[in-house]
């Protein structure tokens, strides 16, 4: 019974979490930048701009810049998330990529590194005051829920184990529409729900940032407005207007 | 209103200051009347129905604007731009924080356009759009010189100047425009540049410069206007042509261009660099203000456009020029609006240049030669321009808007002593005037504003004996003139690089 509640829920949130991702970055790569504004001195070509974006998304280098708290925190958070997710492909693959073998016991302390983290960019939240300025509820909400989850697979993990062999057949149930049954686990439907929530919010929510990044102007346009005209389709539209009967004779 | 207006202490230490909510709550610049408003073609006074077109508005700048769209997305509340902008480290006003000046729009996009803002506005801070809210919007929106300091430091690059420039846009459609920027706006299409001086008095006034340079130096320097056929045309902030210090700076310009023989003239219809259009973030006025430039180029018939000391209207040229009127390079071949002025153009040269190119090609070619004994009674600095710094480039590598006005201070002068690292190049501090804040109503704001340039410039004073600093901004020099004397500065430290190759310039063995 939990375990169909569960399997519908997971089903949903998977589609609601793609369809809403693909609907935003449609929009995002739909919207026209219509003017030059690369925040410079920025690279003046695309190799260049791949390589300024790898290095804010790798590296979160203007982050570094900024503050490096934020960043180390910021940072830590970020990677061993990463590395959490790939060490979860294991439930996910039979029979298990051998790479995704070779990490599992870097995925255990990235766990704990990400709680860290989170709980460090918490702190910062509440007692910066600057910080604690800015900060809405769900700020603070989007924090704990990312701590929950991880605190609940720890637990899963360190204190109150639970039959990852069947957990594993539930997933791959999932999959390949061949429906396991779900072990009876309380810390187990804790971090299921809440990754049902996280799926749910992130097309919706300031999660997205992850995509937003890579449509950024000021950072994923190459600065080279001399050499090359830029211009944006509705942008267009005003120099056709502009064209007197005559100019488009002389420019023939 | 001046005589109570006093520089805020320097920080000890420059630490972060702490927060004084409602600081600057009472700073508005005045309100735009009618007239002014009307010949923008914006509502003279805040229509009825100003919240449905307020969001309509703000709908389709969603749709036409990628940078706004995703920066209203994507922001997490990090905080990393949160102590970056010098009105803030001046004023200490919480919503003078870049984060939160985007969140007064934010708030309100999250309510009208995102779902969880629709039904759970609380939880997301989004906020309904009331006249209180539209009137923190005047406030704080004037707050910003849209300097985009915070955008060098934001994980995404969110720009904050983007979002200024679309919530002015917004209260310009609404009839709630700024009178300073829409009156300048109003002038520059009814006279011809900013300041409001008609072609005949700008004759006059180019024909006394050259009575001054030659009582000066003895030489023939000319001041060409509406000169058909002439090699390069100059556009310069209007500023240039009676202002103190801008005027040596184009006497500098003037001298350049006589001792390396090039044939140049102003225009007496673009008479103005500046474009005032993008402080108000409105497309149709930034467009029709540069398209005198494309006239005035195809009507002489020149073959380089150079443009003169002046921040954000280099910004604009550089970066908008080739877009809004195809002054540049790289059109499509069936792009005719644009091939007709890039077909005049000789692209052997970087079209628009910065004077600073320029010059510094003229140098490094061996065309000038100077006495840097001539301005050894200086001790310089430079100060980077916000607008040249993080919205433009010049040479042929990133950076070389730093690079190339540093090389030619070192050219012409012997003294040259840098600013602390965190307040130069990128990391540059606006001079507290930008933006559209150069204003008296405003004045309260920009001397907090200038908070940041001023402590490390008294750093500079007192351990290197700084007395000059550089600049190529038309209005850092007229912003730094009026406050540098508040916080007890000589006025007349603040110059152009051009006043400085103009000291040292040998112009008679050409
Ligand atoms: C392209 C991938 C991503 C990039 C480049 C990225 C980058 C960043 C950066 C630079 C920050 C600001 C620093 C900080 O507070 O940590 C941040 C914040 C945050 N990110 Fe990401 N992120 C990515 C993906 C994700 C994903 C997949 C999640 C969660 C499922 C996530 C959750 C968060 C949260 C919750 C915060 C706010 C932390 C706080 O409240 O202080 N990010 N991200
Ligand atoms: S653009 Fe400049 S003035 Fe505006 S918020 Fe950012 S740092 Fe402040
Ligand atoms: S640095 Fe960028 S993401 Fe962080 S609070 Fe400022 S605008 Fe938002």
């Amino acid at each position: 019974m939990v375990g169909t509640l569960f399997a519908i829920l997971l089903y949903l949130a998977t589609l609601l979490f793609v369809v809403g991702v693909l609907y935003r970055i449609r929009v995002y790569s739909r919207t026209p930048a219509p003017l030059k504004i690369p925040t410079t001195p920025a690279p003046i070509n695309t190799g260049g701009v791949v390589l300024r974006m790898t290095r804010e998304v790798l590296f979160f280098e203007s982050l570094f810049k900024a503050n490096l708290w934020t960043w180390g925190l910021g940072w830590l958070f970020h990677a061993s998330l990463a590395l959490v997710l790939l060490r979860h492909l294991r439930y996910f693959t039979e029979p298990v990529w051998s790479w995704v073998a070779l990490i599992q016991p870097f995925g255990v302390y990235a766990g704990i590194a990400m709680l860290l983290g989170l709980a460090g960019l918490w702190v910062r939240r509440l007692f910066v005051e600057r910080i604690r300025y800015i900060s809405t509820p769900s700020d603070h909400l989007m924090l704990v829920l990312l701590m929950v989850i991880a605190a609940s697979g720890l637990l899963m993990k360190f204190l109150a184990h639970t039959d990852v062999i069947a957990v594993k057949g539930f997933i791959l149930g999932l999959m390949y529409f061949n429906w396991q049954p779900l072990p009876a686990h309380f810390g187990l439907y804790v971090h299921l729900f809440l990754v049902a929530v996280l799926l749910l919010i992130f097309p919706i929510s300031k999660l997205l940032h992850a995509p937003g990044v890579f449509f950024s102007p000021s950072r994923n346009q190459a600065d080279n407005p001399r050499e090359k005209r830029h211009i944006s389709a509705w942008a267009k539209q005003l120099d056709t207007s502009q064209l007197g009967p005559n100019d488009m004779g002389n420019a023939k | 209103m001046s005589a109570t207006i006093t520089a805020p202490a320097y920080r000890i230490i420059p630490i972060i200051p702490a927060l004084k909510p409602g600081a600057m709550e009472d700073s508005k610049p005045f309100v735009a009347n009618d007239k002014i408003q009307e010949a923008l073609g914006f509502p003279g006074q805040l229509v009825e129905d100003w919240h449905d077109r307020a969001i309509a508005r703000m709908g389709e700048l969603l749709g036409k604007y990628r940078s706004l769209k995703v920066y209203m997305d994507a922001c997490v509340h990090c905080g990393a731009c949160s102590d970056k902008c010098h009105y803030f480290i001046g004023t200490q006003d919480p919503k003078n924080m870049p984060v939160a000046r985007q969140d007064l729009l934010r708030s309100v996009y999250r309510r009208y356009f995102t779902l969880p803002g629709k039904f759970f506005p609380k939880l997301v801070g989004a906020r309904d759009l009331t006249r209180e809210v539209l009137d923190e919007w005047y406030t704080y929106f004037n707050q910003c010189s849209e300097c985009r300091r915070c955008s060098v430091f934001c994980p995404y690059g969110i720009d904050t100047a983007e979002v200024t420039m679309a919530a002015r846009e917004i209260l310009d459609c609404v009839g709630y425009g700024q009178k300073y920027s829409n009156e300048i706006i109003g002038k520059v299409h009814r006279i011809g540049n900013n300041l409001g001086l008609p072609g005949p008095a700008l004759l006059d006034t180019l024909e006394g410069l050259e009575e001054d340079v030659k009582e000066g130096t003895g030489i023939d320097v000319r001041f060409p206007l509406d000169v058909k056929g002439a090699e390069v045309l100059l556009i310069t902030p209007s500023a240039d042509f009676f202002a103190e210090p801008h005027i040596d700076s184009l006497i500098g310009y003037a001298k350049v261009f006589h001792a390396t023989g090039t044939s140049w003239t102003l225009s007496s219809m673009a008479s103005e660099a500046g474009n005032f259009g993008m402080f108000i973030g409105n497309y149709e006025q930034l467009r029709k203000i540069a398209m005198r430039i494309r006239e005035a180029a195809l009507e002489l018939g020149v073959k380089r456009i150079i443009v003169g000391e002046c921040g954000h209207a280099w910004r604009v040229a550089y970066s908008f020029w080739n877009t809004l009127t195809g002054v540049g390079d790289g059109a499509d071949a069936n792009d005719r609006f644009a091939m007709m002025l890039q077909k005049q153009l000789d692209h052997r040269y970087k079209q628009p240049m910065h004077i600073c190119e320029f010059t510094w090609d003229m140098i490094e070619q061996g065309a000038l030669s100077f006495d840097k004994e001539a301005n050894d009674k200086h001790i310089i600095t430079f100060h980077d321009s916000c607008n040249v710094a993080r919205g433009s480039r010049m040479g042929n590598f990133a950076g070389g808007q730093f690079e190339i006005p540093r090389n030619i201070i070192k050219a012409v002068a012997n003294n040259f002593v840098e600013m602390p690292s965190s307040t130069t190049r990128e990391q540059t501090f606006c001079c507290g005037g930008g933006g559209g804040l150069l204003t008296d109503d405003l004045l309260d704001l920009r001397v907090k504003g200038a908070l940041p340039r001023m402590e490390v410039l008294q750093q500079v004073v007192d351990e290197h004996g700084v007395n000059f600093m550089a600049c190529i901004c038309a209005i850092c020099k007229a912003q730094f003139t009026k406050v540098m004397p508040i916080y007890g500065f000589d006025r007349r430290m603040i110059g152009g690089v051009h006043q400085l190759v103009s000291n040292a310039i040998r112009l008679d063995n050409k």
